[in-house]
């Protein structure tokens, strides 16, 4: 190889620089944190079960927009039986009001930045303090 | 092949640092739309499609216009044309990703534009339009890689390009129409319901972009050393005559068809685009220059001692070109909606920003363009193609 | 090496295009779940909802907004100032803008003073659903011409389209144009187009549109063109209605006594 020397210590640089981030937040502590959504109302059920929801509501809340502004259809049966109507804002949002200790928790730490509050409204508690 | 653009004279480099420089003041301009939204241009409710659209309805044209030197030389085995076809498919290329862009720009949600694709629908031209668009671009990549690395080997290009070449011509015209189709299907905007806007289309796009090309190979020979040689100019020379001629005529029947039958709604957007409706003559002076430089092209074009000099043709190509730009990239588009569908009449005016994105845009396309072309003409040097 | 450099880049760009169509397939997902939604009574239902306006009851009272703050209100449409930026569900419009091939020099003078108030046709057969790229607009079953602001890419070929100006394109954040935003309708964001949607989020609450509610004259008189008995049919039985550019054939259903 030629100028071997240079080209292994130009890998070097960039392996330092391409991880930096890692390395950076290692440091600083910020590597052992975890997200903590906060539940405010334990007393209330949710329609499914944490851990489902946890990993599915992304693909749930797709669905119900579309029944709902497509299908024209607005009530959901969970699967205990119970109906639902299907709206993130009146029926979501009305248990998880805290949406800066809820939803922007895991969606922060994940760095996704989903639309939906370009459009429809948070709830009231938490439109103060938060952007 | 494409190391080919890396080695290049002060005026190589000079020419790709101001289009760079160009270009960036142009993303500069679209990062503000992207973050404001496309209020920064001058579209408005009553026009809702303006610069943008306009600019890609006449690049759509540039781009088809490939034809027709490919026509000629596979079709009719017309050699003189040898040397031009890979610049034609080459134009075609750089025009197809310059109309993309402009779609793209004009988009108001640009993130979900994949959505055309996530729900194809039919009965949308603009969704044609897309397949079309996309499908002419991959054909003129494919075929002239494919052509031109035969080329360079010095052996004869693979047997099964030659049916696809011929789908290409087809194809050309399938972008021009479905781009026409776009406007003269719907009944709100009677400007621009007529039969003969596709065909119109055409024709403009076959006299514009041969000029286009016929300047480009002037420019060539006087700053890269390469030329085409003077019989296939004088031949672009003839084509361009009959479709400037062609297309003048169509613009004529389209105006006795609006003010022989005099119905109101026709008339308006002729009397706009004129004279001006409501003291808003915006587009006034523009479209007298662009008729009178039309005559002038046509003089040019069809005597043919003018014709066959040099100068001259290349002069009456940047009459056909500007005309054509006027009559396409500026009043075709804007007088659809003048007076709008509610009887107002609307100014509208393209805005500092809007301008920047555009002039960006075709910034991107003249890159594209001299990098493809250097690389041809590179090559051609290299096998003694001179 | 197995594979150059070309080949090597021609099989990424291709993968990655692959990849993009990819998601069109997670819609199967939904069809299971799909089954476990139930319809509810309360929701007003029709074959074919269509609209009536009284234009001489409209124009009693000069300058009346109602139906237009009402609808304006309930569904966070902004009030921008200036015409080019403009967002309007419903609104009044000069006789002869909105009915130029009925207007002429000697026309009854009040009626060729009206000042009608026009929104969405909900068309039969809509344009600006022929043309959307991506069925973003689309007409329900009911007949209401509806839109979905989720997918909607802002290309404004709809605008285009349609020949009532009905549609409106938010070419900017419309938030902080609204002065009251009601949290129960959301609001859009930059780069959608939007019209009247019949207050198909009311009907499906037991509702009925919210600028017939609010029309103290009783102007707006809103039913089942289906059903012979229904109170717009009775008005067409027995009054001279005209629409808007019916020669085009879009056939509008909003439908105004003259």
């Amino acid at each position: 190889m030629y100028d071997a020397g240079k080209v292994i210590t130009g890998i070097v640089i960039f392996l330092v620089l391409i991880t930096f981030p890692f390395w950076f937040n290692v440091a600083s502590g910020n590597a052992t944190y975890k997200p903590d959504p906060k539940i405010i109302t334990p007393n209330e059920q949710c329609m499914a079960d944490g851990e489902y929801m946890k990993r599915n509501h992304m693909d749930m809340l797709d669905e119900w927009r579309d029944l709902v502004v497509r299908e024209g259809q607005r009530t959901f049966v969970a699967p205990d039986g119970k109906t639902y109507e299907m709206s993130l804002s009146n029926t979501c949002m009305k248990c998880h009001s805290n949406k800066a200790d809820f939803c922007d928790q895991c969606h922060n730490y994940m760095a996704v930045y989903p639309y939906c509050w370009d459009c429809h409204i948070e709830p009231q508690e938490t439109t103060y303090g938060y952007k | 092949m494409i190391e080919k653009a890396l080695i290049g004279g002060k005026r190589y480099w000079g020419w790709l640092a101001v289009l760079s420089v160009v270009i960036i003041l142009g993303l500069l301009a679209y990062l503000k739309q992207f973050n404001t939204g496309l209020a920064i241009t001058g579209l408005s409710r009553d026009v809702p499609w303006g610069f943008y659209i306009a600019q890609f309805t006449f690049l759509v044209g540039v781009a088809a216009s490939a034809v027709m030197v490919v026509l000629p030389y596979y079709l009719h085995n017309f050699k003189d044309f040898g040397k031009m076809t890979i610049l034609g498919e080459f134009l075609a290329i750089s025009s197809v990703i310059m109309c993309m862009l402009f779609i793209f720009v004009d988009m108001g949600n640009p993130i979900r534009i994949v959505n055309v694709f996530l729900h194809p629908t039919p009965h949308s031209l603009m969704f044609w339009d897309s397949v079309v668009l996309m499908g002419y671009l991959l054909l003129n990549v494919v075929i002239s890689q494919v052509t031109f690395n035969s080329e360079r080997k010095g052996i004869a290009p693979p047997k099964w390009i030659k049916p696809v070449i011929v789908l290409s011509i087809p194809w050309a015209v399938s972008i021009h129409t479905v781009t026409a189709f776009l406007y003269s299907g719907l009944a709100a905007r009677p400007f621009w319901l007529t039969a003969i806007l596709a065909p119109r289309f055409l024709a403009s796009a076959f006299a514009a972009g041969p000029a286009f090309l016929v300047i480009l190979c002037l420019v060539m020979k006087k700053f890269a050393n390469y030329d085409v040689g003077r019989e296939p100019l004088k031949k672009l020379g003839v084509i361009i005559a009959y479709a400037m001629s062609i297309n003048i005529f169509f613009v004529l029947l389209e105006l006795f068809t609006a003010l022989y039958s005099d119905i109101p709604e026709h008339m308006h957007h002729f009397e706009y685009l004129f004279f001006g409706l409501d003291g808003n003559d915006f587009l006034v002076p523009f479209m007298w220059t662009s008729e009178i430089l039309a005559v002038v092209s046509l003089v040019l074009l069809l005597v043919p001692k003018l014709r066959q000099n040099s100068t001259l043709l290349g002069l009456a190509c940047v009459t056909v070109i500007v005309s054509l730009w006027i009559d396409k990239g500026m009043g075709l588009v804007i007088t659809g909606f003048i007076p709008s569908t509610l009887g107002q009449v609307v100014k509208y005016v393209p805005t500092l920003p809007e301008l920047m994105i555009t002039i960006s845009i075709y910034a991107i396309g003249f890159l594209v363009l001299t990098v493809l072309y250097k690389v041809a003409i590179a090559v051609r040097e290299e096998i003694g193609y001179k | 090496m197995g594979i150059n450099r070309r080949g090597f880049i021609k099989i990424a760009g291709l993968s990655t295009l692959a990849g993009l169509t990819g998601k069109a397939t997670l819609g199967v997902l939904a069809e299971e779940e799909a089954q476990q939604v139930v319809q509810t009574g309360e929701m007003l239902k029709a074959k074919r909802w269509a609209m009536v306006v009284d234009l001489h009851k409209c124009q009693q009272k000069k300058g009346c907004t109602a139906c237009i703050d009402a609808c304006h209100s309930v569904h966070n449409v902004p009030n921008f100032d200036n015409p080019k930026d403009e967002i309007k569900w419903i609104w009044k419009q000069d006789f002869e803008g909105a009915f130029p091939s009925q207007d002429h020099e000697f026309l009854k003078a009040d009626i060729r003073q009206s000042t009608p108030v026009v929104f969405c046709n909900h068309c039969d057969n809509p344009p600006c659903v022929r043309v959307c790229p991506t069925q973003s607009t689309w007409k329900r079953e009911d007949g209401i011409v509806m839109m979905d602001m989720h997918r909607c890419i802002g290309c404004r070929y709809c605008v285009v389209a349609c020949p009532y100006g009905s549609r409106s394109f938010n070419w900017r954040d419309p938030r902080p144009f609204i002065k009251e935003i009601d949290p129960d309708f959301p609001t859009r964001s930059r780069g959608v187009v939007e019209k009247c949607n019949f207050c198909a989020d009311r009907l499906a609450r037991g509702k009925i549109p919210a600028c017939v509610e609010a029309c103290e004259e009783k102007a707006l008189i809103f039913g089942d063109l289906e059903d012979p008995e229904s109170e717009v049919r009775e008005l067409l039985r027995n009054n001279i209605t005209i629409r808007r550019k019916p020669s085009l054939g879009t056939n509008p259903e909003i439908y105004y006594i003259v």
